[in-house]
């Protein structure tokens, strides 16, 4: 809601300044989102008249213009098209200073000399206006200086309502809201009942009543609808942000700014018949005055006639029955739209006026009599012609219900923690337009028609608040019954898995959601990611299935800053068309590319491999204490290198391994397509498998000395020595501690084929001390185990 | 020469050489040489023998002292030749203390993280408890028990990505709100982190961003509590005694609804938060006693804070993930 301070002022007037005024509204829920000057800072420009307008002789757009300021004449010139004799205008003459501090001095425009210069609004900083030079009306007085002329010293408010306050969308309810919080009178303009003086009226019909249960129609016949806006009027409406079109549309919005109550002008020549207020045909076509043509559906309200329809209800006329330079007699229609008929029917077209945007959230429906005879007596005066009788159809039980709402004293004092003086709350109700009943343990409260916000005791409360001031409200610390929260020690904390990897060096990324189609179908071609039906745009689209398209895309973006060492991680949910429905669920990934370690003169600069990252994921299984119930295995997966990549599989608790994560190289291919430099290397895991670990238990401490064996194997090199190890802690008995593989080697003195492994094994009895003899027939059963099993021999 | 002088000019003797050793196999040579079982002083103990009875105990004494002032010399030069060797050693082993360690660097949590795991550290501390939900939500938890039916102009307000008519992404993180009150009775204090989206991207929006939903619901809860819990909040957060202003505004799920104000010290008032009492609606769908309990909800935009906080000027760096950006707020 824009408006000009000084039109409030007309109803209004508390002992505030602008700036007390703009802090006030804001701190009672009306927002102000900014305050401006009416125009631009600028002296010494008054009302001139253009006496003389000749062609430049040296210039084709020029014009040089004789014009008077009622004392002298000064030689003008001008290039504005509309520039003619007769037109009073905005004059600066010399000594003139417009906004940004633009001096105007004597010159000369292809040697014939001026003598000031003639405005247009937007060199005045009125408005963006810049077709031509302003255009005042013929009776403005020649030499008076045009901010006075004009009453520019005013400031435009712009007030950021909230839907619940449809009632401030107007003057009339922002000087009810000024006087409530100022304890001030409003002064109500005197209500004028204009008598018709012919007999035409309209015929109505409410056919949509629970949409439409109220509907006024007047005939005024004979307006000159090329008569001039008075220039408070214009200035008013532009102060709101309105351009003047013709004094016909200019007092509908007018009126509407003025009550808030939106009006609409036909022209009655195009009416057949009587007028029906009812839901469009589907399909029904209506050419708007925009000039837009929509095909309505059968929920929409339409005004029509016998024929066809008229106007989109509550939102925008039609064309073919709007005024024009040639309309003589008018029908004005002032009504009352159900806000729930009228929610989300102009967003359904595309649209949002003035007037939809008051329907859908409420107009007061008892103001559209006043707003009838308001209009009619403003145009009268503009216009002129005859008005007919105001012809009301209503069907009073679809009017909204307003039941009195009951405030408890001892629920106000509850919520707000204080106890307000009763006359305080009376006083404050009172001024808001509410009746006040005391009833000694409560009040009861009656709510004006203008208020759609206020039907529970809560939104009374609200209102004493509001008006009271949040900020004068006592404040203090809750007290609560105090229970410990329990926290399962097994689980593993998503903090703790971060920490860990930002340890680690990893950055913790955040990527979207949602992403490319194309990119989903290469990272996850298995599963169909669930799309978007509004996307920002098609690189946004579909929901991710898993978090590494996001990653890699982000080292793309690094790489492309001259960024090549990237290690990030990010935590999110990842979003799969299941069976059984949509499973959203709680992922970890990483992504690490580059050098091992940032450049240093203690490193050499060594990429990163698949044992580092496979190193960081086991970091993360350790977390839990059961690494026991992990492990990787050799799998294919659509966007992993397909020899360096392993699932990874967890038992479950029916000792079955579950696959629910991977890790590996980024395929090649996908990297090319991708424009990555480098090898990088991805994991994913479900987040769930990560938090479960366990609570750590004691065996008590062997005080015994340790016994450890090395063995130096030769095996072939497609060997997956993990299940070697694994064989080993199978073979080993009971006293077998550890298994450590210490050396892996392929090369000279390594046959074709074959790669070299050391591993050292350690035993340890809790009560005594092992013989060389029990350690030697364990040895001897791994090795038989390793030479049958996996044809591995022993070098020698 | 008598014995007296003789052990005497032994003594002097060992102590020239020991002034010549240089390292411990030198020092052990002179020990046996002079006090090992056939070292020259020992064996001057021989000769005691054929002094008469009464001398020999004074004698005997002499030659012990000068062994035990040979011993302690001996002891003294190996103390030296040790404490020279250390030296030498350290001088050796010196580094230069200035070069850059050896180390992997630590990475650093996302600032958006980084600012709600401090949110969620200060309302922990008193009793609350994290929340999530699903951010692909339905209709109902989103706008309907919220208070927002369809249609109602406050869905205006939130741009909303829809999959079909009834499934949405979460246009804000009040949804766990319902779902928890659906699920559990009062005393109810829970904050609810997430990502939440609106269909919107500029300058100043992103499709997706951050925000943390809070709510208390209890018997007796007051406008005060909602002030002073909000009141203490900004200013650990900001570890600064701001002033802080409460608004009048408008959600369909509270009543009355408030903004949030800060004034960090240059007298411009900041928008950080919005909340209000949980309106009787939302109690009632989501199945509370609204005359027995009463609560207030808060809901504030992570990025906004971590913007505030850490100065930084541009939404979309959130999400470029930059990892010079991502480097300088970790």
């Amino acid at each position: 809601m824009k408006f000009s301070e000084l039109w409030l002022r007309e109803w209004v007037n508390p002992a505030l300044d602008t700036e007390g005024l703009e802090m006030q509204l804001s701190l009672a829920g009306l927002e102000v989102d900014g305050c401006e000057p009416a125009a631009g800072e600028f002296s010494g420009v008054v009302v001139g008249e253009i006496l003389t307008a000749e062609p430049h002789p040296n210039a084709d757009k020029l014009q040089v213009c004789q014009v008077s300021d009622g004392e002298n004449e000064y030689s003008v010139v001008c290039g504005a098209p509309n520039a003619r004799a007769g037109l009073k205008t905005a004059f600066a003459r010399v000594g003139a200073v417009l906004p940004g501090d633009f001096k105007i001095k004597k010159a000369k425009l292809r040697q014939v000399e001026s003598l000031g210069m003639l405005s247009s609004e937007k060199e005045l900083g009125l408005s963006d206006n810049h077709e031509g030079i302003m255009e005042l009306p013929e009776d403005a007085t020649l030499g008076q200086d045009l901010r006075f002329y004009l009453n520019l010293n005013d400031t435009l408010f712009d007030v950021d309502l909230t839907p619940n306050r449809s009632d401030c969308l107007s003057i009339a309810g922002m000087a009810r809201e000024v006087g409530v919080l100022n304890r001030v009178r409003v002064n109500q303009p005197i209500f004028k009942r204009v008598e018709a003086t012919i007999e035409d009226q309209p015929e109505i019909i409410l056919e949509a009543p629970q949409a439409c249960p109220k509907y006024l129609g007047r005939i005024i016949k004979g307006v000159d609808i090329k008569a001039a806006t008075p220039v408070w009027m214009k200035e008013k409406l532009r102060r709101s942000g309105i351009r003047s079109l013709d004094p016909v549309v200019d007092v509908t919005n007018y009126v509407m700014l003025e009550l808030g109550q939106p009006m609409h002008a036909f022209d009655l020549s195009q009416i057949e018949g009587a007028i029906r207020v009812r839901k469009a045909e589907d399909q029904e076509k209506l050419v708007l005055l925009d000039g837009s043509e929509l095909e309505l559906t059968s929920d929409t309200l339409v005004i029509a006639d016998q024929q066809k329809a008229l106007a989109l209800a509550g939102i925008m006329g039609g064309e073919h029955s709007g005024c024009n330079d040639a309309t003589q007699d008018i029908l004005l229609e002032v009504a009352f739209f159900d806000p729930l008929a009228l929610a989300g029917k102009a967003r359904n077209y595309g649209l949002h006026t003035d007037s939809s945007h008051r329907f859908e959230r409420g107009v007061d429906f008892q103001v559209q009599e006043r707003a009838m005879e308001r209009a009619t007596e403003l145009l009268l005066e503009i216009t002129g012609g005859q008005p007919g009788p105001v012809v009301e159809a209503v069907e009073p039980e679809f009017l909204p219900k307003r039941p009195d709402v009951i405030l408890r004293k001892q629920r106000l004092e509850q919520l707000l923690a204080i106890r307000l003086p009763d006359t305080e709350v009376t006083d404050i109700l009172t001024r808001l337009g509410l009746k006040v009943e005391d009833q000694g343990e409560a009040w009861r409260v009656q709510v004006p028609s203008y208020r759609f916000d206020i039907s529970l005791e809560v939104d009374l409360i609200e209102e004493v608040a509001r008006v009271y001031g949040y900020d004068n409200l006592p404040v203090k610390a809750p007290t609560a019954a105090l229970f410990l929260q329990s926290k399962p020690e097994a689980e593993v904390s998503l903090r703790q898995l971060r920490s860990t990897l930002v340890a680690r060096g990893y950055q913790e990324a955040v990527t979207y959601s949602f992403i490319d189609p194309k990119a989903s179908q290469a990272f996850d071609p298995e599963n169909t990611p669930l799309p978007l039906a509004n996307p920002i745009s098609a690189e946004l689209s579909v929901m991710r299935t898993s978090l590494l398209p996001g990653l890699t895309k982000a080292l793309a973006y690094n790489q492309k800053r001259q960024h090549p060492r990237v290690r990030l991680f990010e935590s999110g949910l990842r979003f799969i068309q299941a069976a059984e429905g949509l499973r959203q669920e709680p992922m970890l990934a990483g992504l690490i590319s580059g050098s091992r370690f940032p450049e240093s003169w203690t490193n050499q600069d060594e990429p990163v491999d698949f044992y580092d990252i496979k190193g960081d994921v086991e970091a993360l299984l350790e977390l839990g204490g059961n690494t026991s119930s992990w492990k990787f295995s050799a799998a294919q997966h659509p966007a992993l290198h397909p020899g360096q990549s392993a699932q990874i599989l967890r038992l479950g608790d029916q000792g079955h391994w579950q696959p629910v994560g991977w890790v590996g190289a980024l395929h090649p291919q996908l990297s090319k397509q991708m424009d990555l430099r480098g090898q990088a290397f991805v994991f994913e895991i479900t987040l769930d498998s990560l938090q479960q670990g366990q609570v750590p238990g004691f065996t008590s401490l062997s005080r015994f000395p340790e016994m450890r064996r090395d063995l130096a194997l030769l095996v072939n090199e497609q060997l997956a020595v993990g299940e070697l190890l694994q064989e080993a802690e199978n073979q080993g008995g009971e006293w077998l501690q550890k298994v450590t593989l210490f050396d892996v080697y392929q090369g000279k003195g390594v046959p074709e084929g074959k790669k070299s492994l050391a591993m050292g094994l350690t035993w340890q009895h809790p009560s005594r001390t092992l013989t060389d003899e029990e350690i030697n027939a364990q040895v001897d059963q791994i090795v038989t185990a390793f030479s049958q099993g996996f044809g591995a021999e022993l070098r020698s | 020469m008598d014995n007296d002088a003789t052990l005497q000019s032994l003594v002097q003797q060992a102590l020239e050489q020991l002034k010549k050793a240089t390292d411990s196999q030198a020092l052990d040579q002179l020990r046996v040489q002079y006090l090992g079982k056939k070292g020259e002083l020992t064996s001057q103990l021989k000769s005691l023998g054929q002094l008469p009875a009464e001398e020999r105990p004074k004698a005997g004494e002499k030659i012990n002292q000068a062994k035990q002032q040979v011993q302690e010399a001996i002891n003294q030069r190996k103390e030296l030749l040790e404490a020279e060797a250390m030296n030498a050693r350290l001088a050796s082993e010196a580094v230069d203390v200035t070069l850059p360690g050896r180390s992997q660097p630590s990475g650093g949590l996302h600032p958006v993280t980084r600012t709600l795991e401090r949110i969620e550290d200060f309302f922990s501390t008193i009793g609350f408890s994290v929340e999530e939900g699903p951010e692909v939500e339905d209709d109902y938890h989103n706008f309907e028990a919220l208070n927002i039916p369809a249609h109602h102009p406050a869905r205006a307000m939130h741009d909303t990505f829809y999959f079909d008519a009834h499934t949405l992404l979460r246009t804000h993180t009040s949804p766990v709100q319902v779902r928890t009150m659906e699920n559990q009775q009062p005393p109810i204090r829970i904050i609810c982190p997430g990502r939440v989206y609106r269909c919107d991207s500029d300058m100043t929006h992103s499709p997706m961003f951050h925000q943390v939903e809070g709510l208390l619901v209890d018997e007796n809860i007051s406008f005060a509590d909602l002030k002073g819990i909000l009141q203490q909040f900004l200013r650990a957060f900001f570890e600064q005694d701001l002033r802080v202003r409460f608004r009048p505004s408008y959600f369909p799920f509270t009543e009355p609804s408030i903004e949030v104000d800060v004034d960090r010290g240059d007298g411009r008032w900041l928008e950080v938060l919005g909340c209000g009492m949980v309106h009787p609606k939302v109690f009632e769908m989501s199945g509370i006693d609204p005359e027995k309990y009463t609560g207030f909800a808060f809901g504030m935009g992570v990025e906004r804070l971590a913007m505030l906080r850490y100065g930084v000027d541009d939404l979309r760096l959130f999400f470029d993930n930059d990892v010079k950006f991502l480097g300088q707020l970790s």
